[in-house]
């Protein structure tokens, strides 16, 4: 417990100078990467760090956990509810993000393709995302941070009937509240 | 007080004219049509009005597909009346039917007579007859009623011209959604009206039977809520508010109550309020997806869909059954959805997508010979809604990438579509009997 309490704290720790380099950091993408690369060949450089957070030098590790939060919409195949095996360390992050921020409410939104009806397709999207909101807390979220809801096909994220639209159109995204 | 009233009344009037209106095209018609006459009603000189009236009849009888009016310029007389009708000019031009007419409007007043006579060309008789009153704004109502007598004179079938729909028009398709509408409009896409709108989705209009109240899905406050508007005073209420689902309400055949699917309790199941005491029953309970219930025309059944085998399928389950009780009806197709029974109670109307590969189409199962009649061939289809007289389907369907309504014959011969100039038009809900 006391161990467990410890991990929290460090995870807070990391959020908070997350926090600072994201203000920091410019708006691109790429610069963020390379700034990254920079402050985790630095880190591991120096000397061994008394903690993680206790200055603006990142592990590897938190440089993973940064990038992983910053993805939000995670895509679903034709007729299959559960993420992809590919986004399941990402999801990992999150899950641990909200585990160590117990103040944080986020959204999750489950969105189908246009084929089939809208019923089911309703239905759908709120089974996708189901499978990450028990995905989060079996991995230490709790219940009451999180929100679903499902928009079904209502809100695609790129209209047009081709496969490429609808494979964008699969998704469920994470919304801070 | 009154003045507020006034300015509801143009705010209304200036958003019916700034919406496009969707227009009927004919796709495809039947082989053998019905040869009918329709003679420009007279009027006597100095009346102007918005509307032809046997123009709207015409388009009436034509965008049914089972009749052919007589072109203006073959036309040798132009009687209004039934003594200035001869018989033989119009067999002569292989006419059946012959509809004749004379609007008359005292000066200055906002009312009209419209006066018809409908005769049978072979038989030589008058079929039917009379003056209607109504105000300048109600012409279209006037030739619609017209056309119901018509229709039932020739085919015995009520006519359901003066039925209106309800459907859903999104603004700025796809990412860029930024405007639901719930709308209502004359069977043939006049006439719109906007009911609700909302920069969050609205779905799944559902008329009540009474033709009086709509309820739908609104995502106003972030969720998918149940609400129930009344249709000529606009008041609306909430009446769900449960976690998760809470969605495609259908009125029971009496308007008592409210089949519905709710996930509150972790995945989507089939329920049924009672609108009166407001109980809550579970009619289905099964960790897969029931959704899309309709009520059996007696109202003892709920028809509804489940993805229990892995894929959708139908099944009804009888109203206070075990909730394992339930009866499937679809075997023969991959995916069979959004079913609803024809008055008959024997043949359903659902979307069938026949194999993996298929499109989805609007067909009819006959339940107890196992007939299948697939009625559409466009792609995309979905949300088949019956006319109330049993003739036609209307159904959402997606034209050059847009989604469209079009109209189809329940023994699939004949063919229309409403294209709207605007936005998406979607889930059309065609209204019971109004008159």
């Amino acid at each position: 417990m006391g161990k467990q309490r410890n991990q929290f704290f460090k995870m807070g720790l990391l959020v908070v100078s997350l926090f600072v380099l994201d203000a920091c950091s410019s708006t691109s993408e790429m610069e963020d990467e390379s700034a990254a690369t920079q402050s985790a060949a630095s880190s591991n450089s120096g000397s061994s760090s008394s903690g993680a957070g206790s200055s603006n030098q990142l592990t590897q590790e938190q440089i993973r956990a940064q990038n992983a939060l910053r993805q939000t919409v995670f895509y679903f195949d034709f007729d299959v509810a559960e993420f992809q095996p590919s986004d399941r360390e990402t999801l990992t992050y999150h899950a641990r993000d909200l585990a160590a921020n117990s103040g944080k409410r986020i959204r999750l939104e489950g969105h189908a393709d246009e084929r089939g009806t809208r019923e089911y397709n309703l239905a759908l999207g709120e089974r996708r995302a189901n499978g990450i909101l028990n995905y989060f807390i079996v991995n230490g979220a709790s219940r009451s941070q999180i929100e679903v809801v499902s928009y079904g096909e209502e809100r695609p994220e790129q209209s047009g009937q081709s496969e490429q639209a609808y494979g964008r159109n699969r998704r469920v995204e994470i919304v801070a509240q | 007080m009154k003045l507020r009233f006034f300015f509801s009344i143009i705010f209304v009037l200036a958003k019916t004219d700034a919406y496009a209106e969707l227009s009927i095209q004919i796709t495809q018609g039947v082989d053998n049509p019905i040869p009918i006459a329709v003679v420009p009603f007279s009027m006597d000189s100095g009346i102007v009005l918005s509307e032809d009236v046997a123009g709207i009849v015409r388009n009436d009888l034509e965008q049914v597909g089972e009749f052919r009016t007589l072109s203006l310029s073959n036309m040798i007389s132009l009687p209004d009346e039934e003594q200035e009708v001869f018989y033989r000019d119009w067999r002569i031009l292989a006419q059946d039917y012959l509809l004749v007419g004379k609007i008359d409007q005292e000066p200055g007043s906002q009312l009209v007579q419209v006066q018809y006579e409908f005769f049978d060309v072979n038989r030589e008789i008058k079929l039917a007859g009379e003056v209607l009153t109504g105000s300048i704004t109600q012409l279209r109502d006037i030739g619609h009623t017209i056309s119901n007598v018509v229709f039932e004179q020739v085919t015995g079938v009520r006519g359901a011209f003066t039925s209106q729909l309800l459907y859903i028009v999104a603004e700025g398709a796809g990412p860029s959604t930024s405007l639901f509408k719930l709308e209502k409009s004359d069977y043939d896409g006049a006439r719109p009206q906007v009911l609700l709108e909302s920069g969050e989705p609205i779905m799944s209009p559902s008329w009540s039977p009474n033709g009086q109240d709509v309820a739908y899905v609104s995502f106003e406050t972030g969720l998918p809520r149940i609400y129930i508007q009344n249709i000529s005073s606009g008041q609306r209420r909430q009446i769900t508010n449960y976690p998760n689902i809470n969605s495609s309400p259908v009125w029971s055949p009496d308007g008592n109550k409210l089949a519905m699917v709710l996930s509150k309790d972790g995945s989507p199941d089939i329920y049924v309020q009672d609108l009166v005491s407001n109980q809550l029953i579970k009619v289905t309970d099964h960790p897969a997806i029931d959704t899309e219930p309709s009520w059996t025309p007696d109202g003892d059944y709920i028809v509804f869909m489940s993805d229990r085998t892995g894929q959708p399928q139908i099944y009804q389950i009888a109203l206070g059954a075990n909730s394992y009780d339930v009866e499937r009806l679809t075997y023969d197709c991959f995916q069979c959805a959004k079913a609803r029974f024809l008055p008959d109670g024997v043949n359903l109307v659902h979307v069938r997508r026949e194999t993996r590969q298929a499109l989805y189409k609007i067909a009819i199962l006959n339940i107890e010979t196992l007939r299948v009649i697939t009625l559409t061939d466009t792609s995309l289809d979905e949300s088949p809604s019956l006319a109330p007289n049993g003739s036609m389907i209307i159904y959402a369907t997606k034209f050059n990438g847009k989604g469209v309504l079009d109209a189809v014959s329940i023994d699939g011969r004949v063919k229309f579509r409403l294209p709207s100039t605007q936005g998406d038009v979607r889930e059309p809900s065609w209204s019971p009997f109004l008159n």
